[in-house]
């Protein structure tokens, strides 16, 4: 769950762009959304396909998304929880 | 010299759509209750199983043929020319040679739909790629096949603010001959249909795998469309030498911005309610006064519930009808404005009310419901036309009857 | 009119009002904007989001608000003759490289062209008019008589008008196969002096506030503005400026400086010599696509450069100008055409 947290971080940065920080900086229970790293509804359809791409998890319903993607952990929970029913 | 009062004259109307090739097919749907989406049979996309699309109802080379072009150019291009010149043919403007004539169009696809078949063997080797289905990308290079086929060369541009281009092209003709720049200005969009954009609108998750509803409480998304509509605008002048003398003008006009994110719009609809409001006071008109409002009405959920919002705030408690016509033409994104600013002529012209169709829920936060069956021998004098576009970009137009 | 403020990004050290002393030399046939800092004008969480394009415009944008000393003008527009190429590019990539699948929303966003005007009112909360103007060598004229009409209408009192267009890897190699640039190593400060042919290809984002009423610290008034398409011939293009010259009330003794748009294709200069030899009356003439470059809403550049050429008088010191300007400059005419398509005639005076 760890190794999972931690290379999601260094995605979220990758994927929108976050030149200015580090994986360090984002706490594993650190709201992404409004608060905290002040993402938006856009950064949450990258965050999908991010999804897809890395993980080969579809989230087919955008309304989803601010549950999965409350936080780094929540996101690693999700993707856990499928990846068990998928294998 | 600038005369800020001269009415402005509707003389022509011209359209291509997935309801008709020209406005008297376009009617005829409108009236029969006649949609125009389906699935996907000229655009070639890997989305061609899942998303219904409206397109127009004829292939490249038979848009040509109507056209007039002897070659094959840009979709976007084409659909421009057949509208444009039907527009013309309408206002029968006999001496139009001599007078300072006009051609602002719009769009947001442009030329695309040949440069994306342009990228499929540039990406592989920069030497490949035939350049000519590059060289009228541009947006603008779109208006000046059209503008060179009519012949019309005194004041020619393109608007491209998404959503709300056309009707901001067709405002802004206005102006031009209000500030005696031109005489006549044929004004309003384009746009066909391209992977480019359906991939786009793909990716912000708006788009309906189903038939679009708009207004509805399950409205799922959009289905996009494709097409183009002008119309011909003439000043007070000219409208005086015409034979028959045209009854409808274009009173108001406004643009605003939402300032609120760049592609949703603010829930309290900030944006169309400045520009819906901005028309009216530049009509010199009240609320009351509108008698049938051509929602833009996309069917996301974020559009109807802003739009809705803004309508309810400028018309409690005395809601003219309303209905979204993008339920028979789906968006056309570019040529939205210039489609359904003929719409809206013809619901003065008809005495009409157009339906939206497919409302079987209206939503709940709203206290009306748009027009559900066509309503005919209307009394419709006022009639305003809503085009909101990404980037925050509101117009709204009001036509009137004279 | 009053030209209040400017803001202009482009390959001299233009940003950040710098005299323009020297011009900066580049061999090759591409020009490179000379960037600021992005971050001292744009939040980083925004600029993320943001490719260069949009940068360049709205840094341009801020710094001329920030000399006008508004943050609400009454209208932003802006004219881009192939908006956001960058974006466009990487969107259509991934679209046929992941044969539309797993595309991201960004690039798509960002590739609208009106998306500079966009994040401009945006950032700025502006919640009046905002349009955008995409057509070739017309964009920028087009997006100024926009705001000259808004202005004369009294529906504002100042607007933000701007010109921005880029040069990307792609587009760059598309024109270079369209033959439009010089082949070989060759100085932007020698373009005029071969006459071969082909140009340089520029890029600029450059923005003017223009206000109705006067105030203490304009660059100079703007007069008029004409634009004409695809004239018939030489004998057209004259009887364009004279008429236009006729319209202003001008005669041409009352200009003090030409600016004109050779770009060092020997063929499409033609003109702007033989205007020399008999319009322009061999007044004193400068050029300024040296400079900036090559692309379809350069001419903004000029304005910007006959902006500040009238409010110090003088022409910039990088112009080492040889010819004899015996007084202060004070009455510009801009004669500019791109391809021999959109021809554009532009005056501007001291206040």
């Amino acid at each position: 769950m760890d190794k999972l947290m931690s290379d999601l971080k260094t995605q979220i940065i990758a994927q929108l762009n976050l030149q200015d920080t580090k994986p360090e900086d984002i706490g594993d229970d650190q709201p992404l959304f409004v608060e905290g790293l002040g993402l938006d509804s856009i950064d949450a359809l990258e965050l999908i396909v991010l999804l897809q791409q890395q993980y080969k998890i579809k989230l087919s319903n955008a309304e989803d998304g601010p549950k999965v993607f409350k936080t780094v952990r929540t996101m690693a929970e999700y993707i856990t929880a499928h990846q068990a029913q998928n294998a | 010299m600038l005369n800020n009062n001269e009415p402005v004259f509707v003389a022509g109307t011209g359209i291509i759509s997935a309801i008709g090739n020209k406005v008297a097919e376009c009617l005829d749907a409108l009236e029969s209750g006649r949609a125009g989406m389906g699935p996907m049979h000229y655009l070639q996309s890997a989305h061609r199983q899942r998303l219904p699309v409206a397109e127009v109802k004829l292939s490249n080379d038979e848009l040509a043929k109507l056209a007039g072009l002897p070659r094959i150019k840009s979709r976007t291009a084409l659909l421009s020319l057949v509208a444009a010149k039907e527009a013309l043919q309408q206002a029968g403007i006999e001496n139009i040679k001599d007078l300072r004539t006009g051609f602002i169009s719009a769009t947001s696809v442009g030329g695309m739909d040949k440069t994306e078949n342009f990228f499929n063997e540039f990406l592989s080797d920069n030497s490949k790629g035939k350049l000519r289905d590059v060289i009228n990308h541009e947006c603008g290079s779109v208006t000046e096949l059209v503008a060179d086929a009519l012949g019309i060369k005194d004041y020619i541009t393109t608007v491209s603010t998404a959503c709300s281009s056309s009707a901001n092209a067709i405002f802004l003709g206005a102006r031009l001959i209000r500030n005696n720049i031109v005489d006549v200005v044929v004004a309003g969009g384009t746009d066909s249909l391209a992977r480019f954009t359906l991939n786009g609108f793909n990716t912000l998750m708006i788009v309906d795998e189903q038939f679009c509803q708009p207004f509805d409480e399950n409205r799922r998304g959009l289905n996009l469309g494709e097409g183009a509509g002008y119309v011909v605008l003439i000043s007070d002048k000219v409208a005086a030498t015409l034979k028959n003398k045209p009854g409808i003008i274009l009173s108001g006009y406004c643009n605003a911005n939402d300032a609120y994110h760049q592609t949703a719009s603010s829930p309290d609809g900030i944006g169309s309610y400045l520009a819906m409001s901005g028309a009216l006071k530049k009509a010199g008109l009240k609320s009351e006064d509108i008698d049938y409002i051509n929602l833009h009405g996309t069917g996301t959920q974020n559009n109807d519930i802003a739009e809705g919002t803004a309508i309810k705030r400028l018309f409690d408690p005395h809601y003219p009808k309303m209905s979204s016509t993008k339920t028979f033409t789906g968006h056309t994104l570019g040529a939205s404005g210039g489609i359904e600013a003929v719409f809206s002529v013809l619901a003065l012209q008809h005495g009409m009310i157009f339906p939206n169709l497919r409302l079987q829920i209206p939503m709940v936060d709203l206290p009306f419901v748009p027009e559900r069956e066509i309503i005919k021998n209307a009394t419709v004098k006022h009639v305003l036309s809503n085009s909101f576009g990404f980037g925050g970009n509101c117009s709204s137009l009001i036509f009137s009857k004279v | 009119m009053y030209i209040r403020a400017t803001g202009n990004i482009s390959p001299q050290k233009t940003f950040g009002h710098q005299p323009l002393v020297d011009a900066a030399a580049y061999t090759g046939n591409r020009l490179a904007c000379i960037e600021p800092d992005y971050k001292e004008f744009i939040d980083p969480k925004q600029i993320r989001r943001m490719s260069r394009i949009i940068r360049m415009g709205v840094a341009a944008a801020m710094e001329c608000l920030q000399e006008a000393g508004t943050k609400a003008p009454d209208a932003i527009i802006t004219g881009t003759a192939y908006g956001c190429l960058e974006d466009t590019n990487s969107f259509l990539s991934k679209m046929v490289e992941f044969n539309e699948e797993l595309l991201t929303p960004t690039s798509f966003i960002q590739s609208t062209h009106n998306t500079i005007g966009a994040q401009i009112g945006l950032m700025l909360q502006c919640n009046n008019y905002n349009n955008a103007f995409v057509h070739r060598g017309f964009s920028f004229e087009s997006a100024l008589l926009d705001g000259m009409m808004l202005l004369k209408e009294k529906d504002a009192s100042n607007v933000l008008i701007g010109a921005i267009d880029e040069i990307t890897n792609t587009s760059h190699t598309i024109l270079n196969r369209m033959g439009l640039y010089k082949q070989g190593p060759v100085s932007n400060l020698d373009i005029y002096k071969n006459k071969t042919k082909g140009t340089i290809a520029g890029e600029g984002a450059t923005f003017f506030l223009l206000a109705n009423e006067p105030s203490a610290t304009d660059y100079a008034k703007l007069d008029g503005l004409h634009t004409f398409y695809r004239p018939e011939g030489n004998a057209e293009i004259k009887k364009q400026i004279t008429s236009f010259l006729e319209r202003h009330s001008v005669s041409m003794d009352e200009i003090d400086l030409v600016i004109t748009g050779k770009n060092g294709d020997a063929g499409s200069d033609k003109i702007y010599e033989q205007l020399g030899e008999t319009v322009f009356n061999a007044k004193n003439t400068v050029n300024y696509k040296h400079l900036s470059g090559e692309y379809p809403t350069a001419v903004a550049f000029a304005m910007w450069l006959a902006a500040v050429t009238i409010r110090s008088g003088d022409l910039p010191a990088a112009f080492n100008y040889t010819g004899a300007i015996d007084k202060r400059i004070n009455r510009v005419l801009i004669y500019n055409h791109y391809q021999g398509i959109h021809h554009s005639l532009s005056l501007l005076s001291a206040c």
